[in-house]
């Protein structure tokens, strides 16, 4: 069980009467598992059973594990699962360095260590000398961004991404996508992406589950 | 958990006054008191409750005032939102009227007897060029016998809180679909709302509503400012006999007690009947189909009474500020020919133990009721279960319950654990009815923030509490502060408890200000009046100002 990546092991979500999802798959870092389905068939209750959020009209067997952790065993604040949704959900009371900043782990100690960090990380997706700027102010696909740059600094084991690209424009969303993609592999981190966008599938570029058809 | 320790504690500390003070309260109507020496089993104290003269009278002016109250507040309220809502007038007078919902009900009822008093504003407006009068008249205008006045100061005080719950509620309904809806099938605006919306949004405020009658039934301190005198409503009495220093009174207090429980009780049965009947009515003329396309007269009859209504206590609070600066002013002179601080300076060394006292009550009780309320949210959060019927109940209980019938018992408990008068009982007893407030405040922002924000914080590595702090409660610092200031404001005017438990020796603004209207000193009155409106009023200013200037730099944090 050391080894690398998401390991879904026999994971079996139920509601009601109704079987969502039973799976056993392996992601190995940096690559991508997308779940697809119509809306409504339960396709985010595995995300949110990774995440650690399931709502308690459902009911979950199986386990998670992350590089050989067991991750379902633990609060959803030791799980370190990256999220990233629809909306970029930046918090409004904090500039964007502050967004990044509370993400950062602990471990990074020091007021100017961690703001290098943040600013490395603004770098990082393209909006230096940003940081200082109130997250209403910023575009559309600077938000997204931001939001991207945040997940990432927060060191998480995973990412579990909820149609992140839905919401944006055409034009916006290519863009977005590559990105995502590209950091995730840059960082060896396994992905679990859940869409009903067959081009979202094709970009990511890994395996693909079908559920609710 | 600590989470789980928040229902656990409100609702101890909601049930537990109330059934103590309702034991406290029933058994010595029994003549169980053993305090004072009563041990027997006796119906000699029920017997002398009705032997007093005029007792039926009082209860029939309760009974009557808790119905009147109600009946003509939600329909003002009923048909001002049905034939007005969605319009920029609408909001208008929204945002007239959503002041006076922080007023004290002792403030509000001293405006409109400062108003319609025979020498009060209105009538120096008109004398003597319509009435020929010169001097005051000799006229029972306030305090009149059928305590007609007592209930417009009550009804001036509920609009507001009836249209803010009916507000509160409307989002719950697709409004705007019905009204084109019924419009497009030739219904008028108010029988469109009535038959498509109200029924929907009144299941929503029924209980506020039982509150509004069971308070109305039960008010002390509005019918002590413009009640009638002889008899005066059952509660006023209760009172009296409950101060009395002959402490065998307490039998006779605790009886009559179980009397305003009862009417209190008889004025909610009739409410239901009156509901059905209601109900029944409405599907009748539903069935019918009648259109009702004529109704610009209602709409406009709801408009002039919802304005007339905050008109009323605006008024009279203009009026008791000038008094509070008046010097001399004769009858029927407009304006005081001169103007003094006399009554200023001569309140204000009385006015500092009160104001310290209300400061303290309120902001522990505030401080202790938000915390039960965030925890009490966080652990519906947390189980994923809205609290049920039953609960929300237990919730409105002090509300539904007389409070005479309870806050006597509870004080007979305290005495006998000899914390009467303790700053600690105060606080409790200020807490039982902030709390419930305090909760209907918060629970609809907090359902209505994005739990996202919470989850991307959880994945950020942040226990529970680490998110509340940075998170949760700076994002909702706006709704926070407002239920602050909503649960300060009860507590500033919460007069009964006050009286009972502070025992005359902890005593707040609201207190004073009733125990002054006797007296009849403008001046002071007015000074302490503008001290009520002034507290609460604060509150909100500080709720919409400190978000506004701590987020200043943040456009998604303002509204």
């Amino acid at each position: 069980m050391q080894e690398k990546g998401l390991f879904l092991d026999r994971i079996k979500i139920v509601l009601g009467e109704r079987v969502l999802v039973s799976t056993t798959q392996h992601v190995q870092p940096g690559e991508v598992l997308t779940v697809m389905g119509p809306s409504g068939a339960g396709k985010s209750a595995l995300l949110a059973f990774l995440g650690g959020f399931l709502g308690s009209a459902f009911t979950a067997r199986g386990r998670a594990l992350v590089d050989g952790v067991e991750v379902t065993a633990l609060p959803p604040e030791k799980r370190h699962a990256g999220l990233l949704f629809q909306d970029p959900l930046l918090f409004p009371h904090m500039s964007v360095t502050g967004n990044i900043m509370f993400a950062l782990p602990e471990t990074i100690k020091g007021r100017r260590e961690r703001r290098r960090h943040a600013e490395e990380a603004l770098e990082g997706v393209g909006l230096t000398g940003m940081g200082e700027r109130d997250p209403e102010t910023l575009s559309g696909g600077q938000k997204a961004r931001v939001a991207l740059a945040r997940v990432l600094v927060s060191a998480p084991r995973m990412l579990l991404l909820d149609e992140p690209f839905s919401k944006l424009d055409t034009g916006l969303r290519q863009q977005m996508r590559r990105l995502v993609f590209e950091k995730a592999r840059e960082s060896g981190l396994p992905v679990l992406l859940v869409t009903h966008d067959e081009a979202d599938a094709q970009a990511a570029g890994g395996e693909i589950v079908r559920i609710g058809e | 958990m600590l989470t789980r320790l928040g229902p656990v504690l409100t609702i101890a500390l909601l049930a537990g006054p109330v059934a103590f003070g309702l034991a406290g309260t029933i058994l010595p109507a029994f003549g169980l008191l053993p305090v004072l020496g009563g041990t027997d089993l006796t119906l000699a104290h029920i017997e002398a409750l009705f032997s007093r003269p005029a007792i039926f009278t009082s209860a029939a002016l309760s009974l009557t005032a808790g119905l009147l109250t109600s009946l003509v507040s939600l329909t003002i309220v009923m048909l001002f939102v049905a034939g007005w809502s969605g319009t920029r007038l609408f909001s208008h007078v929204q945002h007239l009227v959503s002041p006076l919902l922080a007023l004290p009900h002792a403030a509000a009822a001293f405006a409109v007897a400062f108003l319609f008093l025979p020498s009060g504003l209105l009538f120096r407006l008109i004398s003597p060029e319509l009435t020929g009068w010169e001097r005051p008249p000799d006229l029972l205008i306030v305090r009149d016998p059928y305590a007609l006045s007592m209930m417009a100061g009550l009804i001036v005080k509920e609009i507001p809180f009836l249209l803010l719950m009916t507000l509160a509620a409307l989002p719950q309904v697709p409004l705007t679909q019905v009204q084109r809806l019924s419009a497009s099938l030739g219904y008028g605006r108010v029988a469109g709302f009535l038959f498509g919306v109200w029924p929907v949004i009144y299941r929503q405020i029924r209980l506020p509503v039982f509150a509004v009658i069971a308070f109305a039934s039960s008010v002390v301190d509005v019918a002590a400012i413009l009640g009638p005198t002889r008899p005066a409503p059952l509660a006023l009495r209760l009172v009296e006999w409950m101060s009395d220093p002959d402490l065998s009174m307490r039998h006779l207090a605790s009886a009559g007690a179980l009397l305003q429980f009862a009417v209190t009780g008889l004025a909610l049965i009739t409410w239901l009947s009156l509901e059905r009947t209601c109900a029944w009515a409405r599907a009748q003329v539903a069935t019918r189909g009648w259109r009702l396309r004529r109704d610009a007269s209602m709409r406009a009859a709801s408009l002039l009474a919802m304005v007339l209504a905050s008109g009323i206590v605006f008024a009279g609070l203009a009026t008791l500020a000038i008094w509070s600066v008046a010097g001399l002013w004769q009858f029927p002179d407009v304006l005081p020919s001169s103007f003094t601080l006399k009554g200023w300076m001569t309140a204000l060394p009385r006015i500092a133990a009160p104001l310290q006292t209300t400061l303290v009550a309120g902001l522990l009780s505030t401080l202790i009721a938000s915390i039960l309320v965030v925890l009490c949210l966080m652990n519906e959060d947390r189980t994923g279960r809205k609290p049920g019927r039953g609960a929300l109940t237990l919730l409105y209980l002090p509300l539904l319950i007389p409070q005479v019938a309870f806050v006597f018992g509870l004080q007979l408990f305290l005495i006998y654990a000899g914390s009467l008068a303790t700053l600690p009982a105060l606080v409790l007893a200020h807490l039982v009815f902030v709390l419930p407030y305090a909760y209907l405040a918060l629970k609809d922002p907090w359902r209505a923030f994005d739990q996202r924000y919470d989850l991307l914080a959880a994945g950020f590595g942040k226990g529970r509490w680490r998110r509340l702090a940075r998170i949760r409660l700076p994002m909702m610092t706006r709704s926070i502060l407002t239920m602050a200031a909503i649960g300060f404001a009860v507590s500033v005017g919460l007069y009964l408890p006050t009286v009972l438990i502070g025992a005359g020796r902890l005593t707040t603004i609201t207190s004073e200000a009733v125990a002054l209207a006797s007296g009849g000193n403008r001046r002071i009155i007015g000074v302490y009046a503008f001290w009520q409106m002034l507290l609460p009023m604060t509150g909100f200013a500080i709720a919409t100002l400190v978000p506004a200037l701590i987020f200043r730099r943040f456009r998604g944090m303002q509204v």
